[in-house]
C-alpha cells in the first residue's frame, strides 16, 4: 500500500514538472492565447453581481431587453477608467451592471494583440466575459473601424445625428466607413509647443505666448532659435522624437501606396532636422517615453519646449513637471506654472482615443448612456475640461470655454483652450493609413540609430524596411 | 508443487508495470510537444498571417518561406549574432567554472565556507531573467548609477550610450548571461570533478607531479564528458536565447540588429501572427540544434568506446 502511495505520488510529481517544462518549450505560439485566456479569467472573477439591482433598473430603464450583468471595457490605460469613475458612475446603478476594466498596456502591440484575441472569441465566450466595449487610438483606429466588430454607433447603438452634431468633423471623419460612423470620442487633441517662461526670458526677452509664437512660427526661425537656445546652454528640444508628430501629421499623402510603402518628403525633413539638430546638440538625445525624457520636462531639465497635444499637457507634461509627484500641483511645486503654450510652427494632431461598441455586446443600452455622457453632453464635457484641463470633443463648450475668462494655472494662467480651439480646427487626418501605428513606431526606431550616429541612414532605412515587413508581411519596401 | 503447477508463471512479469508507468511521459509529450512539433513543420508550407483583423490564407506556398528566409530575411546574421554572445559569455564561464570548481573539490587547500559560496554564486541564476535585464537596462541606462560614477569619478566626462554601440550591448548580453550561468557550470563540473577516483590524484602527488600537471594530465581528461555535456546544454540554451536581449534592447536588438537573436527574430513575427514564417524558421532552428546535439552525442560515444 504505501508502495503504491509513493509511486502515486513520483508519477504526480512527474507529470508536474513536465508540465512545467512544456511552458518554456511551446513559448511563443502559445503566449497570445494564454493572455487572452487569462484577461478572460479576471474577468469572470468579477461576474458575480447580486441580482436584485437588476429588477430595479429594467423598471426605470428604457431599454426592453435584459442587459447583461457586466460590461467588460478593453484599454490600454486608466485615463477612461477615471473619466468614468468622475463622471458616469452613477449609469452602473442605474442599468444595474458591473463595468469590468480589461487594462493591457499598449507596448510591443500587447493591447492590440489581446483585444483581437478577444473579439476572435467573442462568439464562443459566455455572455459576461464578452468584449463590450474598447477603446482605440488614431494610430490605428481603421484596423477596427473597418472591421465588423465595430458597432454602427448611430445604426446599431442608438446614438442620434443630432446628439453627436457637436463634435469635432474630423473626430467623426476618421471612424467613419461607409458612411457608418462606428466610434465616438470625447476629446479632441489638436497639438500645441509647450515651452518653459523661463527659458523664454531668458534667451527670446519675453514669455508672452503671441510673441514666442512670432519667434518660432515656421521651421527656418524654429530652428534659428535651436541655435540661440544652444549658446546660451539650453536645448531646444528634448530629443529625437518630440517634432515626429508635427512632421508625420503633415504629410502629403499615407503611409502606403496600394502595397508600396512610401516615405513622405515631410518625414524625410524630420530625418534631416532631428539629425542637424543631434549634430549640433540642439537636443538631449533622449527618447519619447524613456526616464530621461520625462525628467527633462521636471525642474532639472533644460529644454525649452515640447511638442504635446491636449492630453499630453493635463496627462502627461503637468505629472513630470513637478518635484514632488506626492505633494499637492500647485505653483511652487516644481516647476508648475512655468510652462505656457504656442501654436508651434506647424498644426498637428497627436494621438486621440474612442471608444467603440463591440459586436456580440449584451449591454447596448447601458453603452449607449455611457457615449452619450461622455461624448455627446456638453455639460458633462464642459466639466471635464474645466476640471482636467483636457480638451473635450464638443464644440460648443469649448468655444464657451474659450472666450471666458478660463485660466490654466500651470501654464502660468494663460487660456490655453482658445488655442486649442483654433488648432482644432485645423487638424487634417485624411492621410492616415492601416499600417500608422507599426509604421511611425519602426520608422522612428530605426531613424534613432542613424542620430546616434551608429548606422548611415542607407542602413537606418533598411532597418526600417525589414522591421516594416516582419510586422505586415503584406507591404512592399 | 500442484498448486504451482496451475500458477504457471514461477516469477511474476513486472514489465507491464515499466511500460504503464512510461505513460503519462509519452502521452504528456505527444499532447504538449510532438503534436505541436509535427503542426509547426505542417504549418511552415503555409502563407498564413493576419493583416490587422483580416486573416491571409493559409495557403500552401511549399518551401517559399524557406526560400524567403535564405534570400532576404538575414538569417545568417541573426545566427552570427547569437553565436558570437554565446562565445563572448561561454568563454568567460567555462574559465571560472574550471577554476572555482577545480578550487572547491581541492581537498589540499582547505577552503572554509564553500557551502556559502557555492550558494552564492548560483544565486544569480535564480533571479527571473527578465528581472535581471531590467536591472542591467536601468544600470547602465544614458542617465543610470554606472554612468554617474564613471562621470563622478572624472573617467568620462559625457555618459556612455552603453547600449548604442555593437560592442556595448553585445557585452551587457554576453556578461549577464556569464553571470546568470557560471553558478550552475561550477556545480556540474564539480560534480564531474569529484567522481573522478582520489586514488589517481593521489598518485601523482606520490609521483611529485605539480598541480597543473595534475589538473591537466588527470583533471581535464578525465572531465571531458562533462565538459561535452555542458558545452552542448550552454549551445542549445544560447542558440535560444531570447529574453535578456529582449528586454534589454526592448525587443529592437539594436544597434543596427545586431544583437537580435534568432528566436527575436522569430517573435517579431508573431506581430503579425505569421505563422507560415515563424513555422520554417522553427524547422530551421530545430534541424540546426538536432544536428549539433546528434554531433555531440557521436563525440560522447566514442569517448565511452575508447
Amino acid at each position: 500500500m504505501k508502495k503504491k502511495m509513493v509511486s502515486l505520488f513520483l508519477i504526480a510529481a512527474m507529470g508536474v514538472t513536465m508540465l512545467a517544462g512544456c511552458g518554456n518549450g511551446a513559448g511563443t505560439a502559445g503566449s497570445s492565447t494564454a493572455d487572452s485566456s487569462a484577461a478572460g479569467t479576471s474577468s469572470a472573477a468579477d461576474s458575480s453581481v447580486s441580482g436584485s439591482s437588476t429588477e430595479t433598473a429594467a423598471a426605470d430603464s428604457s431599454a426592453s431587453v435584459e442587459e447583461g450583468k457586466v460590461v467588460n471595457i478593453y484599454c490600454w490605460n486608466d485615463e477612461f477608467k477615471s473619466r468614468y469613475e468622475a463622471y458616469a458612475k452613477d449609469l452602473a446603478d442605474k442599468h444595474g451592471v458591473k463595468v469590468n476594466f480589461v487594462i493591457v498596456a499598449n507596448d510591443n502591440n500587447a493591447y492590440q494583440n489581446n483585444l483581437d484575441a478577444a473579439l476572435q472569441g467573442q462568439d464562443a465566450a459566455a455572455t459576461d466575459d464578452k468584449v463590450d466595449m474598447f477603446l482605440i487610438e488614431a494610430d490605428y483606429a481603421s484596423k477596427y473601424t473597418k472591421s465588423d466588430y465595430a458597432l454602427d454607433v448611430v445604426g446599431d447603438v442608438g446614438l442620434t445625428q443630432d446628439d453627436l452634431k457637436d463634435q469635432y468633423q474630423y473626430t467623426k471623419d476618421i471612424v467613419t466607413v461607409d458612411g457608418k460612423q462606428k466610434a465616438t470620442s470625447w476629446q479632441a487633441t489638436p497639438g500645441l509647443f509647450a515651452y518653459r517662461r523661463s527659458i523664454a526670458k531668458a534667451v527670446l526677452g519675453t514669455d508672452d505666448p503671441d510673441k514666442v509664437q512670432a519667434a518660432i512660427g515656421d521651421w527656418d526661425k524654429f530652428n534659428t532659435v535651436a541655435k540661440e537656445m544652444k549658446d546660451k546652454g539650453y536645448f531646444m528640444l528634448s530629443g529625437y522624437d518630440d517634432s515626429f508628430r508635427a512632421f508625420s501629421n503633415n504629410v502629403s499623402a499615407p503611409w502606403v501606396n496600394g502595397t508600396k510603402i512610401v516615405i513622405d518628403p515631410n518625414l524625410e525633413k524630420w530625418v534631416a532636422q532631428t539629425k542637424d539638430y543631434t549634430d549640433k546638440g540642439y537636443n538631449n538625445k533622449t527618447t519619447l517615453w524613456s526616464p530621461e525624457w520625462s525628467a527633462d520636462q521636471g525642474p532639472d531639465g533644460k529644454v525649452f519646449g515640447f511638442f504635446y497635444s491636449t492630453w499630453g499637457i493635463n496627462f502627461t507634461l503637468l505629472g513630470n513637471s513637478l518635484a514632488d509627484a506626492n505633494a499637492e500641483a500647485k505653483v511652487g511645486n516644481g516647476i508648475f506654472g512655468d510652462y505656457g503654450v504656442c501654436e508651434g510652427p506647424q498644426p498637428y494632431y497627436w494621438g486621440g482615443t474612442w471608444l467603440c461598441a463591440a459586436k456580440g455586446t449584451d449591454n447596448i443600452p447601458f453603452i449607449k448612456d455611457l457615449m452619450y455622457r461622455m461624448t455627446c453632453d456638453k455639460d458633462t464635457m464642459k466639466q471635464i475640461t474645466l476640471d482636467t484641463q483636457d480638451y473635450t470633443n464638443n464644440q460648443t463648450a469649448m468655444n464657451e470655454i474659450a472666450n471666458s475668462d478660463y485660466k490654466s494655472d500651470f501654464l502660468g494662467g494663460q487660456n490655453h483652450i482658445k488655442l486649442f480651439a483654433e488648432a482644432a480646427k485645423k487638424i487634417d487626418m485624411s492621410n492616415i493609413s492601416d499600417y500608422d501605428q507599426g509604421l511611425n513606431e519602426a520608422f522612428q526606431q530605426s531613424m534613432h540609430e542613424y542620430f546616434e550616429g551608429n548606422v548611415d541612414e542607407k542602413t537606418a532605412l533598411d532597418n526600417f524596411y525589414k522591421s516594416a515587413q516582419e510586422k505586415y508581411p503584406e507591404l512592399e519596401k | 508443487m500442484k498448486a504451482s503447477k496451475v500458477r504457471k508463471p514461477k516469477h511474476v512479469s513486472y514489465t507491464k508495470w515499466g511500460y504503464i508507468f512510461l505513460i503519462p511521459f509519452f502521452s504528456v509529450y505527444a499532447v504538449f510537444s510532438f503534436i505541436p512539433m509535427i503542426s509547426t513543420f505542417y504549418y511552415s508550407f503555409f502563407e498564413n498571417f493576419m493583416s490587422g483583423l483580416k486573416m491571409i490564407g493559409p495557403k500552401y506556398v511549399g518551401l517559399d518561406n524557406f526560400v524567403k528566409l535564405f534570400t532576404e530575411g538575414d538569417l545568417l546574421k541573426y545566427t552570427e549574432n547569437t553565436l558570437i554572445m554565446w562565445v563572448m559569455g561561454f568563454v568567460p564561464q567555462i574559465l571560472v567554472s574550471l577554476l572555482l570548481a577545480a578550487w572547491f573539490t581541492n581537498t589540499r587547500l582547505k577552503l572554509k565556507f564553500t557551502g556559502f559560496f557555492k550558494t552564492v554564486i548560483y544565486m544569480p541564476n535564480l533571479i527571473m531573467a527578465s528581472a535581471f535585464a531590467m536591472l542591467f537596462f536601468t544600470l547602465f541606462a544614458n542617465n543610470g548609477p554606472v554612468n554617474m560614477m564613471l562621470m563622478n569619478l572624472g573617467l568620462t566626462k559625457e555618459s556612455i550610450h552603453f547600449m548604442s554601440s555593437t560592442i556595448g550591448a553585445r557585452s551587457l548580453i554576453a556578461m549577464m548571461n556569464f553571470l546568470m550561468w557560471f553558478g550552475n557550470t561550477t556545480i556540474l563540473l564539480m560534480a564531474g570533478m569529484m567522481g573522478i577516483d582520489v586514488a589517481l590524484f593521489e598518485a601523482a602527488e606520490v609521483d611529485g607531479a605539480t598541480p597543473w600537471q595534475i589538473f591537466s594530465g588527470i583533471t581535464m581528461p578525465l572531465l571531458r564528458p562533462i565538459m561535452a555535456y555542458v558545452m552542448v546544454t550552454s549551445l542549445i540554451g544560447g542558440l535560444q536565447m531570447f529574453d535578456l536581449p529582449q528586454i534589454l534592447t526592448n525587443g529592437q536588438g539594436g544597434p543596427d540588429r545586431t544583437t537580435m537573436t534568432l528566436i527575436m527574430y522569430l517573435n517579431n513575427h508573431l506581430f503579425s501572427k505569421n505563422y507560415g514564417m515563424a513555422g520554417a524558421l522553427s524547422v530551421i532552428l530545430f534541424v540546426i540544434t538536432g544536428a549539433l546535439s546528434i554531433l555531440v552525442f557521436k563525440v560522447l560515444m566514442r569517448q565511452r568506446e575508447s
